[in-house]
């Protein structure tokens, strides 16, 4: 076993997990920094939540070992380490400030110490009226928020969210990424898995892409787009001239129109030879390539598509 | 493990106050008044069919002087045999006692269920061959007593306070009473672990508690938050016990002490009950652990009953064995260990056996509890659909 690096919250060398033979993680090495807002990226079915239960310590991998906040027992850290499961779950005969302080003192938290900042975390989120209902009394995104709220009573220095803005409305998933940012501008590592890009592109520092139990990327969220070019969209006024030579060779106009990625060169030698070539600019914009293109380049198509997939039958459901 | 005890407390903690706090404990301390009542009725019912079975009516068609020795002699024998161990007798008055009114007697006369005519020399019983049959015996004594009509013998009598055998007796009635009360609470209360994590499973509340604490605590937890409301349990039961025993004078002389005396027998009890609890608690919940639905759990319990059955005619069958092999077996197979024990607490005084076996039962609960939370971490917290939809067998066997 080799020793775990102090600055790390996660290190995971080589993980495989086998369901029934078929290797649902294969081969993870994962190293996350403590103190960043990473996300795991990937969808249903590609690892996600088998990873972060094996990073956990729910369940252990059949090879490869993991260190959790520098211990190869992550179950011993648990004092430390906020979780938020895929599948939501409380007590519901439980007062709602009742059920956040219970899973303080799941983690270690006293049960008085749990109450009274369970309570003043529901007034703080403007739910101190439900602070006294039972769970079973709430909504479905009140009840989400107190299962939160109790990932975070203790006071982790890392928080793990395994699709966290599955099942929330739009203006709950706005509450959820500044929460997130809280937590990040305090110095909590905070780790979550989505199938949503868009959520990762605006929050996370770093990313994972995972799919098929494998990681093809990890790395900063600009390093996964700069592995395209930007793309260059341009209106001429003329269809031809010696500034065609500045415009790739297999680039066909629609009508005045023209897209292309950037050359090599960069952009100012292409404007320059449009301007002196006497292409008539009418328009130019040079696009930086979202997360989503690059998704698609490194995971590839099909994967891609599951995930759109994924993501609109959540949203389906969110609207259901 | 203080970390594992904690969390286990923190656990323990939820449990207890949930099922103490609920309106169903209420009722789940009325439940021993149901079997009670049942057993009281069916006596009450069983007593009256046993009367009206086997105290039959015998007419006596005998001449009235005859007919008043029998049923003067009738009257002297059942102040020491009984009166229900003999018929009774009514006098037939203005009966001629021919063959043929006897019979068309008996025929009109349901209540009759035979009739004693001739004389007591030469008596002659008509009646069903099964009542003749049994009450041939009884009759011929009442006549030969009517006949020779003896003094009333006085018997004078001499106590001691125990004979060995009395004494052997007593305390294997003891083994049995204390063996069947704790047979009983186990059997009403262990089976009902089985369901202990279903509540987790359905709320999906498992994952929370399995990244936060070890397996181990959450076993442990609800296994002692289940003990502690048995305990709470057979606390109100005995109290309430007690105070009726009080309440109608019942002579607690009249029971047989157990050999180790009834202070430490009763910490057995308490003792051994714990242990009995543990051990089935912690495979029930073991077993029920790899059960995803109600149903599921409901389909093990049959099976489970049948299983706790088995353990208990195993010890049951080995009181009367003391050191025989099928005794000790009992006393070392684990399950059935707290059975033979608190049998041996009646019959034998040596106190050290019940250190070794309860350390004995603790170890094996812990290993049962270890080899449980392997099998539930293998084979049912994994994530997707498939995993999920698997067979109960399959999430057993891990295949």
């Amino acid at each position: 076993m080799h020793a775990p690096h102090s600055e790390f919250a996660i290190e995971a060398r080589n993980i495989v997990k086998r369901f029934e033979g078929e290797a649902a993680v294969d081969g993870i090495d994962l190293t996350i920094e403590k103190g960043s807002i990473f996300g795991i990226l990937g969808p249903n079915g590609a690892g996600k939540t088998t990873t972060l239960r094996m990073l956990l310590g729910i369940i252990d991998p059949d090879e490869g070992e993991r260190f959790l906040l520098g211990s190869p027992e992550p179950i011993s850290m648990a004092h430390q380490v906020g979780y938020l499961p895929e599948e939501r779950g409380l007590y519901p005969s439980m007062k709602a400030f009742d059920a956040i302080a219970f899973m303080g003192a799941l983690r270690g938290l006293p049960l008085a110490e749990g109450r009274k900042r369970g309570r003043a975390m529901m007034e703080d989120h403007g739910l101190s009226d439900a602070a006294d209902k039972q769970i079973r009394q709430l909504s479905k995104g009140m009840a989400q928020t107190v299962q939160l709220l109790g990932t975070l009573v203790h006071g982790p220095d890392l928080i793990i969210l395994d699709e966290p803005f599955s099942g929330l409305d739009a203006l709950n998933q706005g509450k959820l990424e500044r929460l997130i940012r809280a937590q990040a501008d305090k110095g909590v590592t905070v780790i979550f898995s989505t199938h949503v890009i868009a959520h990762a592109e605006r929050l996370c520092e770093e990313i994972a892409i995972i799919a098929d139990g494998k990681i093809p990327f990890k790395g900063k969220v600009s390093t996964a787009r700069d592995r395209l070019r930007p793309q260059v969209h341009l209106e001429t006024r003329n269809i031809d001239g010696p500034w065609r030579a500045a415009i790739p060779a297999d680039c066909k106009p629609l009508g005045h129109h023209w897209h292309f990625t950037l050359p090599e060169s960069g952009v100012e030698p292409l404007l320059n030879a449009l301007v002196e070539g006497g292409a008539g600019i009418e328009s130019l914009s040079i696009e930086r390539p979202g997360l989503h293109d690059a998704f698609v380049q490194i995971a590839g198509e099909a994967t891609a598509r599951k995930m759109d997939a994924d993501a609109a039958n959540n949203n389906g459901d969110e609207s259901a | 493990m203080i970390e594992t005890i904690r969390a286990a407390f923190v656990i323990a903690r939820r449990d207890f106050t949930a099922i103490i706090f609920s309106k169903s404990f209420f009722f789940f301390l009325l439940g021993p008044l149901f079997p009670i009542g049942i057993i009281i009725v069916a006596g009450g019912l069983g007593s009256q069919v046993a009367r009206d079975i086997d105290n039959p009516v015998i007419g006596v068609a005998l001449n009235p002087a005859e007919s008043e020795i029998l049923l003067t002699t009738r009257t002297r024998l059942s102040s020491s045999l009984g009166s229900k161990s003999l018929p009774e007798l009514v006098i037939l008055n203005d009966f001629s006692g021919d063959e043929a009114d006897i019979i068309a007697k008996l025929d009109r006369e349901k209540s009759l269920n035979a009739i004693l005519s001739g004389s007591l020399a030469k008596p002659v019983l008509t009646g069903s061959e099964r009542d003749v049959s049994k009450w041939k015996g009884k009759i011929t004594l009442l006549a030969e007593t009517a006949l020779s009509q003896p003094a009333p013998v006085e018997i004078k009598t001499r106590f001691v306070s125990q004979t060995g055998s009395s004494s052997e007796r007593d305390r294997l009635m003891t083994a049995q009473g204390g063996q069947a009360i704790l047979i009983l609470l186990t059997m009403i209360l262990a089976g009902m672990v089985l369901s202990n994590l279903v509540e987790e499973k359905t709320n999906k509340i498992i994952e929370i508690l399995a990244a936060a604490i070890p397996m181990d605590a959450i076993f442990l937890g609800k296994l002692f938050a289940m003990l502690g409301m048995a305990l709470v349990g057979i606390a109100v039961w005995t109290t309430v016990g007690l105070s009726i025993t009080l309440l109608v004078g019942f002579n607690w002389n009249a029971v047989p002490s157990p050999a180790v005396g009834w202070p430490m027998f009763g910490l057995l009890m308490v003792l051994y009950f714990s242990m009995a609890y543990l051990l089935l608690g912690s495979l029930f919940l073991g077993i029920g652990a790899m059960a995803t639905t109600v149903r599921e759990v409901q389909t093990l319990s049959m099976p489970v009953t049948m299983g706790q059955l088995l353990v208990f005619f195993l010890a049951y069958s080995s009181i009367t064995k003391l050191g025989e092999p099928a005794e000790w077996f009992a006393v070392l197979f684990p399950f059935s260990s707290p059975f033979a024990m608190i049998a041996r607490a009646a019959q034998m005084d040596n106190i050290w056996q019940h250190g070794l076996a309860l350390i004995w039962q603790a170890l094996f609960t812990m290993v049962i509890i270890r080899f449980s939370v392997m099998l539930f971490r293998r084979n049912v917290m994994k994530s997707g659909q498939a995993a999920r939809k698997k067979s109960l067998f399959a999430r057993v066997t891990g295949k």
